[in-house]
């Protein structure tokens, strides 16, 4: 398949080889889980059950809020011990409400809901169903709840349904692992996800610096013809949704759209497993592959774990750190974020957690920047870093934002190149979040100014209709009198 | 930087050969002057003189310069330069990354304006251990006393046609006078250290290439608009204009493609920016050597570029990602 050159990109140091020849390993159940009951992008879900209650695995905790949310299923039986303010599993470490479960060690199964008789002849909305009820987020990391994702066919022309198993992030192999040990699985996954969108292409795309996922994909995937697999360059940041559509299709999806709209739906392989699990047994989302690497890990490997479980217990499952760690990551090196405790749980977006040593962080002081270009060519979105860092370093956001700094997708691929080792992304991410907080406020300003004005229309209204009542009332008072002049 | 200091070396060594003990003198001050007025520019602002002169920039720059400066200069020559190129051209402007123009070039420049006679006094080659090279003495009074005795002093091949042609004489006339191009090449002719040899300059430069410190765009856009310029107008009118190939190989031709105009600081980021600001210094070279009263034009070029730095950055930004060139949205497709 010819595939189509992408702007920019780097080529870090892959250290994939820590854990890419390490069989996932189931990880026993730890003492207690810990279950945010946001897990993904939108609304918290909301709990249905109590402290003291005994729950069964796969049991529905929480259920999904409004129309971009996805609930949240027990992991294994036991008690819940409390609904409680944790820590939240990233960097910004404000309070998030989890129940705790203290396991029981029975594993004992609730009833699950009947896995769909034929998939391929129900109507993709059933599909869709089973998806949404089993809690399943994109699970590459950004967490956006897959079915809404796959509702998307409804709206949107879908020609092609694309899995993208680039994983282009140093050190993680969890994608890899799974497309090497679960192939049929993922397959399966994609055609029932491609048949909820009603797509009539599958392209699983694949990093071809993992020749043993392609090789299992592709003989997986042989049975089917609308299945291709296509081994994409070896380039950071393959992995973002927009640049491999483009790889492979061509197209170019316009700024502020999705690539929903050029008719294409991107999803993980984790993701197409979990809807396999979900369509074919009725099992929810209960458990993931996470990939546990870096200098600093005793034994970095690929473990299957229960959500909720602490990441302490992860890490001491892994043997332990090394007590060189200089830095604590969860996700990938170049965009993942540092872990604000040991205490928070693994999540349904948790897809590395990397103890990286001070060597490998390798942060070094920064010095002036020498104008040299290298973050300009690198750039996959066609910004100019070191023109937006002058601006941000002036605090002159505004004109940062007419340069496109909140198109930047936080790749890192600048500040990854840059001589100088001027932390370029560190200036964007401060920038975008200013701009908007701004336009939050900007918004809820809008908002309130818009209700002001609708009140003091309507009063006005009301005012006048009092007005023009009154009017009548005298018209007809005098009219009467005049009557009863008349009549009298 | 290393790997630049590397680059320049051996069109360095060939110049210190070719022109003698004065010119290595007139090297070690210009260098050592640079390094010293950075130091001194630190210390004033209360910043690290350790760190400022590791970065090499200064020594840098006083190398472009003591290339270019005529070989047998009196020494105030590479210590006023270093004045103009270190504290007027770079720390007046901020420091590293913040000046506007080239330092090397803007120091050359001036002392070139200031005291245009000692600055275009030439000498003919007078290579090590030749017979009328001169001797330590000598080389010392050449460079820190009463100066170059008159009979050596000789004209630089683009001074040469300049003049010639100021007589009436046709180019194609003084041309054929000038050294043969195998001289040309490798630089037996009179003129500054640092760029007499064209193929040892090419050599550094593609140094540089092959270890990426620089890409193709700058040099071959320079090297590229300066030799369409010459042989365009050589076409037109061979009596009045040299060809493109003497262009190549005469003045600073290469060492301004490699070395001067693709200093970062002072050129476009983006590669269109690039290719840009590259022509725009080949064909203002061309135009100056040409017509103006100056034979050597690529310092004054490649100032005059960096003038136009910001605005070429300005008009050579990418497209972003899922935008058209002005910025908005790309529309979607008709049968999405
Ligand atoms: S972090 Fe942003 S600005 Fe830097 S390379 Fe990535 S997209 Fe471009
Ligand atoms: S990579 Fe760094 S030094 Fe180079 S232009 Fe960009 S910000 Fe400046």
């Amino acid at each position: 398949m010819k595939l189509f050159p992408v702007r920019g990109g780097i080529h870090p140091d892959y250290r994939k080889s820590l854990s890419s020849n390490e069989a996932i390993v189931v990880m026993p159940m730890p003492r207690r889980l810990v279950l945010p009951l946001q897990q993904h992008i939108g609304a918290p879900a909301e709990v249905l059950v109590a402290a003291g209650e005994q729950v069964r695995k796969g049991q529905l905790l929480a259920r999904g809020q409004g129309p971009v949310s996805a609930p949240l299923h027990a992991p294994t039986s036991g008690v819940i011990e409390a609904i409680s303010q944790i820590p939240a599993p990233h960097p910004s470490g404000l309070p998030q409400t989890a129940i705790v479960l203290l396991p029981d060690g029975l594993d004992a199964w609730a009833p699950l809901p009947a896995p769909l008789a034929d998939p391929f002849e129900a109507p993709p909305e059933a599909i869709r169903e089973h998806v949404a009820q089993a809690g399943i987020v994109g699970m590459g990391g950004a967490a956006f709840p897959a079915a809404v994702k796959l509702g998307l066919g409804g709206q949107h022309r879908i020609d092609t349904l694309l899995i993208n198993g680039a994983e282009c992030e140093p050190y993680l192999t969890c994608d890899d692992r799974v497309m090497r040990e679960h192939a049929d699985d993922v397959v399966d996954g994609a055609r029932l996800m491609a048949r909820a969108l009603d797509a009539p292409c599958v392209i699983i795309a694949i990093e071809a610096n993992k020749p043993e996922a392609i090789d299992s994909i592709s003989h997986a995937a042989a049975k089917f013809a609308e299945v291709q697999v296509v081994a994409v360059p070896v380039q950071y940041p393959m992995g973002s949704e927009r640049h491999l559509v483009q790889a492979i299709t061509g197209r170019e999806t316009p700024a502020r759209r999705l690539t929903a709209d050029i008719g294409v739906v991107v999803h993980n392989p984790g993701t197409a497993r979990a809807v396999h699990e979900a369509v074919r047994h009725g099992r929810p989302l209960t458990h993931r592959v996470v990939t546990v690497s870096g200098g600093a890990v005793r034994h970095p490997r690929n473990v299957d774990v229960a959500l909720g479980t602490p990441v302490a217990d992860l890490l001491a499952f892994c043997g332990g750190l090394t007590g060189m760690e200089e830095q604590l990551v969860q996700g990938g090196p170049m965009m993942g974020q540092p872990l604000p405790s040991l205490d928070v749980p693994v999540v349904k977006g948790t897809s590395g957690i990397l103890a990286l040593t001070a060597e490998e962080v390798a942060e070094q002081p920064a010095s002036p920047c020498i104008r040299c270009g290298s973050c300009v060519s690198v750039c996959p979105c066609g910004l100019v870093p070191v023109e937006l860092a002058a601006y941000i370093r002036k605090d002159r956001l505004e004109d940062a934002a007419k340069l496109g700094v909140q198109d930047c997708l936080s790749c890192g691929s600048c500040a990854w190149v840059c001589p100088s080792h001027i932390p370029l992304v560190q200036y964007f991410n401060y920038a975008k979040g200013r701009l908007n907080a701004d336009a939050a406020v900007q918004r809820k300003n809008d908002r309130t100014r818009t209700l002001a004005e609708a009140r003091t229309l309507r009063l006005e209204k009301a005012e006048a209709a009092k007005r023009a009542a009154a009017a009548v009332r005298q018209a007809a008072a005098t009219a009467n009198a005049a009557t009863g002049d008349i009549n009298a | 930087m290393l790997t630049v200091l590397l680059a320049l070396t051996p069109a360095t060594v060939f110049g210190w050969w070719l022109f003698g003990l004065p010119a290595i003198l007139l090297f070690g001050v210009t260098v050592g002057a640079c390094v010293v007025v950075e130091a001194v520019c630190l210390v004033l602002q209360g910043r690290s003189v350790q760190i400022g002169i590791a970065d090499g920039s200064a020594i840098l720059t006083g190398w472009l310069l003591a290339m270019s400066l005529p070989p047998w200069a009196p020494w105030w020559t590479g210590a006023l330069g270093a004045v103009f190129a270190i504290a007027l051209a770079k720390h007046a402007f901020g420091g590293l990354g913040q000046n506007v123009f080239n330092p090397a070039m803007v120091a050359r420049v001036a002392l070139l304006v200031s005291f245009p006679v000692v600055m275009t006094a030439w000498v003919s080659p007078q290579p090590l251990f030749s017979p009328g090279a001169p001797a330590l003495g000598a080389a010392l009074d050449i460079t820190f006393g009463p100066g170059v005795p008159d009979a050596v002093t000789s004209a630089t091949t683009l001074g040469h046609v300049k003049t010639e042609l100021s007589r009436g004489i046709p180019v194609t006339q003084s041309v054929a006078e000038v050294p043969a191009l195998r001289d040309l090449v490798f630089g037996l002719r009179g003129g500054s250290l640092g760029e007499t040899s064209a193929i040892f300059v090419l050599a550094g430069g593609l140094l540089l290439l092959a270890r990426r410190i620089i890409s193709w765009h700058i040099p071959v856009a320079v090297l590229g608009s300066l030799f369409a310029m010459g042989t365009l107008f050589h076409a037109v009118n061979p009596a009045r204009f040299a060809d493109g190939s003497f262009h190549l190989l005469s003045g600073a031709s290469f060492l301004g493609a490699f070395f001067i105009a693709t200093d970062y600081v002072t050129s476009p980021v983006s590669k269109t920016g690039q290719l840009v600001f590259g022509i725009g210094c080949g064909v203002l070279a061309w135009v100056i050597r040409t017509f103006a009263g100056y034979p050597e034009g690529m310092a004054f070029a490649v100032l005059l570029m960096n003038a136009l730095t910001p605005i070429i950055d300005q008009y050579t930004r990418p497209r972003l990602f899922g935008r058209s060139r002005d910025g908005a949205p790309l529309p979607l497709r008709e049968d999405a």
